[in-house]
């Protein structure tokens, strides 16, 4: 079983019971949406951006505890960051799931390493790319009028 | 003889007809080590696996006389058009249809509900009309109607289950008008294993419209014998590799009469008398319903399958599995974090062995992580009902869906799988 302890550490199980960042932020500047149609989990980052630095950063779902702690953890990473550090930090992370090195060293990944037992779970992958995806859309333009409107 | 005497024979009897032991060694899968411990298979509703039998005669096609059928002189393809038929013969008595032209095969019930949906619907539906479906259907039984009612104007309609996951009949009845066209429903729920009452559907859709009653048997034909003459419905789908046959075979059954006036589903080759430029003339069913070239060699496995099944016989099956349901309910309400969401605890409903749960703090897919690495496979998810979680009030739940080759020993190595996650989870 010693596999499946890298996999549920307790920063994951930690995050997954009691997710950071959790709900709308309001007021939000951009929001997007990531669906794992596999699993029909579902999740919602919404972004506050003041100019090119990310000023907060918040989720909402219904999902896995990979995914939730993916999400948690990455509310948390990428809040004070400026845009081109968030892409960094976004590149860093899909390349630390999928296991290719060349993108891996740019940024220190800190508490997120946590999450790198899930590439050893090849079907897990996607729980855990969730929220970066979404995240990604969200800094390339999300759409603001559906956070508004909300 | 005295009474433990005829006890003792019963029993033996009963061994003797159903040993689960000798039936596992006819499935060469079940042998498999999955992360080092012995595959526990628990995803029987999502697909069975298949015994040698099946696996020799697909192969045996292959190897010795596979070719086109109906379309040559030739020996080869007379052999395999041979072999196609009576595999159409074996499933036709399987299910009790009068006729085995009334036995069209298709790639699966997905695709036997698309062209009941299609080449019935389409013809039937007008703007206003009404499909019924419940609200437990399988995604396969609820888009192919959304898609004709949008061709048509038509709409969909679904009849309300009650909370212990049961089809709400008086309000089902409710709901029946003479709109009514078209009533489709699952004989056995995949996500719950609710056994529908088919005949009483029937008689309350005959009392109210003229509606034609379809009936997605996937899940059915695996577990239970089934009739479709009995059954009284008009259309009956089901898929080959749900029943220990191979993938890519399926079948629809439709009365005759039905059938005979139905349009073409697909068009191509094997399934027209004389083709012009002008206009083509098709053949009669099943022909007129198969286009283009069958899967002749999943065809013949699935009518091996079907006397596989015979000859274990569908009573021993059903009671063996109804056993294996019943020891899981048991463990399983000795655990207060898992809730078994849609079954009842006052049994006395049918079920097949289908068992759905959440488990307290844990979502679905980490549970199905969990298992896996024990070996035990099941399935986490909406498992293709999203309107039944949506009801249920569940994103997803892990379900244990058990097949004739099961034992109680498995059971009891899921249980202590669930055990693990709590210790994880807590
Ligand atoms: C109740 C039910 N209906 C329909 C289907 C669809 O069957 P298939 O995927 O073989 O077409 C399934 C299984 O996936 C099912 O469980």
């Amino acid at each position: 079983m010693s596999d499946l302890r890298d996999l549920y550490q307790q920063v994951i199980l930690d995050h997954y019971r009691s997710p950071r960042n959790f709900g709308v932020l309001d007021p939000a500047t951009a929001c997007a949406e990531g669906h794992n149609p596999l699993c029909g989990d579902k999740i919602k980052i919404y972004l506050r951006m003041d100019g090119d630095r990310v000023d907060g950063a918040t989720f909402e779902g219904v999902g896995c505890a990979i995914s939730t702690a993916s999400a948690s953890l990455m509310t948390e990473a990428v809040r004070g960051l400026e845009r081109p550090q968030a892409d960094a930090l976004i590149a860093s992370f899909l390349a630390l799931m999928t296991g290719d090195g060349n993108g891996a060293a740019a940024v220190d990944l800190g508490k997120l390493e946590v999450l790198s037992g899930v590439k050893d779970y090849p079907v897990r992958i996607k729980c855990a790319t969730l929220a970066w995806h979404a995240l990604r859309a969200a800094l390339e333009g999300g759409d603001s009028e559906a956070v508004t409107t909300e | 003889m005295t009474a433990p005497a005829a006890a003792v024979e019963n029993e033996q009897r009963d061994s003797a007809v159903f040993d689960v032991e000798r039936l596992r060694a006819c499935f060469p899968i079940l042998e498999r080590e999955v992360r080092g411990h012995r595959l526990v298979y628990l995803d029987n509703a999502a697909s069975a696996q298949r015994p040698e039998v099946v696996i020799d005669a697909v192969s045996d096609c292959y190897r010795t006389y596979y070719a086109n059928a109906h379309r040559g002189v030739h020996a080869l393809s007379e052999q395999s058009t041979d072999a196609y038929e009576a595999a159409r013969a074996k499933v036709a008595r399987f299910i009790g249809a009068p006729d085995s032209h009334e036995v069209v095969f298709t790639r699966g019930t997905t695709e036997s509900l698309n062209l009941v949906a299609q080449s019935y619907g389409r013809r039937h539906l007008e703007p206003g009309d009404e499909v019924l479906l419940t609200e437990m259907e399988h995604h396969s039984n609820i888009v192919p109607w959304q898609l004709v009612c949008e061709q048509t104007g038509a709409r969909v309609l679904a009849a309300p289950i009650t909370d212990d996951g049961e089809l709400d009949l008086d309000r089902f009845a409710g709901m029946l008008n003479e709109r009514t066209r078209v009533v489709a429903l699952a004989h056995v729920s995949n996500a719950l294993g609710t056994v529908n009452d088919i005949p009483a559907v029937v008689e309350l859709t005959r009392a109210r419209s003229d509606a034609a009653v379809v009936v997605d048997g996937a899940q059915a034909v695996p577990h239970m014998a089934v009739d479709v003459a009995a059954l009284g419905c008009d259309f009956y789908a089901f898929s080959g590799h749900k029943m220990y046959g191979p993938g890519g075979i399926g079948v629809l059954w439709g009365r005759r009469e039905l059938l005979a006036a139905m349009p073409p589903y697909h068009g191509g080759g094997s399934m027209i008398t004389r083709v012009t430029f002008e206009r083509s003339e098709y053949m009669a069913p099943p022909q007129r319903f198969e286009a283009g070239t069958p899967a002749i060699a999943p065809a013949i496995g699935l009518g091996v399958a079907v006397e596989f099944l015979e000859s274990t016989g569908l009573d021993p099956i059903e009671r063996h599995e109804q056993e294996l349901l019943s020891h899981t309910m048991e463990v399983l309400n000795d655990l207060p974090w898992v809730r078994v969401p849609g079954h009842a605890s006052n049994a006395g409903s049918a079920r097949a062995a289908v068992v759905s749960l959440v488990i307290d703090g844990a979502h679905p897919h980490d549970v199905a992580t969990i298992l896996d690495e024990q070996g035990i496979a099941i399935r986490a998810g909406h498992h293709c009902a999203q309107p039944l979680m949506d009801r249920l009030g569940v994103p997803a739940t892990v379900r244990a869906s058990f097949g004739l080759y099961n034992t109680h020993e498995e059971v009891d190595l899921l249980v202590s799988g669930l055990h693990e996650v709590r210790r994880i989870f807590g």
